[in-house]
């Protein structure tokens, strides 16, 4: 067995990571939770560091890297804004299906500018029926005369209102079965008939925007489907469980991480009886669960995403790093505002932005619940006693 | 016009490990075992001006660094950042350097490169200072070693059919300048905004080389002006200052105190003539 470490290139990305999101990141990340904004011009800028178009090949414009290199980026943006590396992540999750079913043309068209920075992503399934359930999807597209039809409405859509480009799953007929057919489609930012509807208040993460995306009769050609008829099913449930939770993993680990260094910060700062509140057991022990959860977290989320980029099945895997590291990042903000008592809730410090980005970590890309019944088919499957 | 240009780093202590730097009584030398070095902030100025004049064109651009073999990360930072070539000048021999073997032994180094590329480089960048010893020192000698103009404190830099248009720091204000490569340049912070490595330069900087040389490498250097040999800077008495604070309590009358107080001022010769 190997030591778990990072390779000398992936440190050095880190470094630069690092180093943009506190010089880019860190100064500005309250005044965009403050005012519900996704900042445009330091996603654009995200796109020169190379970290929009990660895991895309160089042909294509990106730097050729793979999932881990994704989290490094993912986990650093989000020490600082976890709601930017919620907008970042989900752009993630409008590249990889066109990255991976998308015709040469298709590939060519749209995955330059979605790398450079120049065009932002989406992608579009959860309808206001939920999103786990994932087969009863009710938006549709038609076939008409040669061209196809879309309409309905996508609920809880991460970047709904600054896409350019927007992968969605629609309902396009039913097989011998009875079972729905899923189709993918990529539609553009101005198509007629597609526009964003309503844009929620969220909790946190809200340095992202988040809403409906409305299908009313919007007609499309056939350059627009991705992937196979009826292979929107497929395409859509791989990019969820494999990099969409993958990203919520990475974007609480970077949370985590917030937390810890806010905690022994504030802990070496705060002199109670003569002496730093560091020194006092009861601190201590907060201090090594947050990094407890801190490590175990990271530890998940790389794992999995190193198996992504090994081409192993590792849906199980993301879920259970989601699960804990969404669960671990409200426990240890939860932590590390104890730790601070009265400091704790005002809002000069970042911590309770982070336990309101960590709580809306949890049902985006599938609640603990949800993630627990995929760990446990998983878990049946793999383990026979 | 495509210049060829050097840029010359430095490694530094990573500043939020400043509490673990510490000094050698004996050896009178920094103690920095197990704190991260950091690439020299004015140095990634020095870099980002290189890499401006070489761009668009098709230039050349090689980082330097005289440092233990750690020095070496910062040179591939250098070329991720976007250098074409790094040297990293590593023996024994160059140990316990002051700035002038430093900049010996890098002008050494430099000149290696031209004489390997058959060009001499048209500028030669450094950061005005490092992070640790702020000497300042290195690019004027730089220059001295090469025979070259050298400005100092630089923070404009303009071209204007092939003149460049300089402006340096000073104390109360600032010094315009007209020159022609090739110059030796120490520039501020001001300078520019260095530029932040991007993944595809990490990636590109795979293919680029890094060369380490030893004494070997440099056969014209003359041992005399390398490594401690060669550094006239002989470290006076090195000490952590004592800032110990001590209490005194006085007592008696407010007039006595006030008394009492002064006297212990006066003792001390913080406040000559009260």
């Amino acid at each position: 067995m190997h030591f778990f470490e990072f390779t000398e290139e992936q440190n050095m990305l880190r470094k630069a990571a690092r180093e943009f999101a506190e010089t880019e990141v860190a100064p500005r990340a309250a005044e965009w939770d403050e005012r519900d904004e996704c900042p445009l011009d330091v996603f654009k800028k995200l796109g020169e560091l190379g970290a929009n178009g990660v895991f895309v090949p160089e042909k294509y414009g990106g730097p050729g890297l793979g999932h881990v290199e994704r989290a490094i980026f993912i986990e650093e943006i989000s020490r600082h804004s976890a709601g930017l590396g919620m907008a970042l992540m989900t752009h993630h999750l409008g590249v990889y299906p066109i990255l991976r079913s998308g015709s040469e043309e298709q590939k060519e068209k749209y995955l330059p500018d979605l790398c450079s920075g120049e065009r932002f992503a989406g992608l579009a399934i959860t309808e206001p029926g939920g999103g786990s359930d994932f087969m009863g999807q009710k938006a549709t597209g038609e076939r008409r005369d040669g061209k196809w039809v879309l309409n309905g409405r996508k609920c809880f859509i991460t970047n709904s209102h600054i896409a350019d480009v927007t992968v969605a799953t629609v309902k396009t007929g039913v097989d011998d079965k009875g079972r729905s057919k899923l189709s993918a489609f990529i539609v553009e930012k101005g198509a007629p008939g597609f526009a964003p509807g309503r844009k929620e208040h969220k909790l946190g993460l809200r340095a992202s925007v988040t809403g409906d995306v409305v299908f009313n009769e919007t007609t499309l050609d056939d350059k627009a489907l991705l992937g196979p008829e009826g292979g929107g099913a497929r395409l859509g449930m791989e990019g969820v469980s494999e990099v969409g939770r993958a990203g919520m993993s990475a974007i609480c680990v970077g949370i985590l991480r917030g937390c810890l260094e806010e905690a022994i910060k504030f802990a070496n700062e705060r002199i109670l009886y003569g002496k730093p509140i560091a020194k006092i057991q009861a601190i201590q022990f907060e201090i090594a669960k947050i990094r407890t959860d801190y490590e175990a977290a990271r530890l998940l989320t790389y794992y999995a995403a190193g198996l992504k980029d090994a081409g192993k099945p590792c849906a199980t895997e993301v879920a259970t790093a989601k699960y804990f590291a969404t669960e671990a990042s409200v426990r240890s903000a939860k932590s590390t505002m104890d730790l601070m008592g009265g400091y704790g809730i005002i809002n000069e410090y970042p911590v309770g932005r982070f336990l309101r980005d960590a709580l809306t970590s949890i049902p985006s890309g599938g609640t603990s619940h949800i993630m627990q019944v995929v760990m446990a088919n998983g878990t049946l499957n793999d383990f026979h006693a | 016009m495509a210049y060829r240009v050097a840029v010359c780093v430095k490694p530094v202590p990573d500043p939020n490990y400043y509490g673990h730097v510490g000094i050698d009584p004996v050896k009178k030398t920094i103690t920095r075992a197990g704190v991260p070095n950091i690439f020299n902030p004015a140095d990634k100025n020095a870099l980002e001006a290189a890499l401006r004049l070489r761009e668009p064109g098709s230039g050349y651009a090689a980082a330097i660094s005289m440092s233990p073999p750690e020095g070496a990360e910062i040179l591939r930072e250098a070329l991720a950042m976007g250098a074409d070539e790094a040297y990293l000048l590593c023996d024994r021999a160059f140990a316990g350097a002051d700035t002038l073997a430093t900049s010996y032994a890098l002008c050494q180094g430099l000149r290696k490169i031209e004489s390997e590329k058959g060009l001499p480089f048209d500028f030669i960048f450094c950061g005005a200072e490092s992070a640790d010893g702020a000497t300042a020192q290195v690019s004027s000698q730089l220059g001295e070693w090469f025979g070259y103009p050298q400005l100092w404190n630089v923070f404009s830099l303009e071209e204007r059919g092939g003149v460049f248009m300089l402006k340096t720091k000073l104390e109360n204000g600032c010094m315009e300048w007209e020159a022609k490569p090739p110059m030796v340049l120490g520039v501020a912070r001001e300078l520019n905004k260095p530029r932040f490595i991007s993944a595809m330069g990490v990636v590109k900087s795979r293919k680029k080389p890094l060369v380490t040389w030893g004494r070997s490498d440099l056969p014209g250097a003359d041992d005399g002006y390398l490594g401690l040999a060669g550094s006239p800077t002989k470290a006076g008495d090195i000490f952590t200052p004592d800032i110990r604070r001590e209490g005194r309590r006085l007592s008696g009358s407010p007039d006595e105190i006030v008394a009492g107080m002064l006297s212990v001022i006066r003792a001390s010769g913080a406040a000559a003539g009260v």
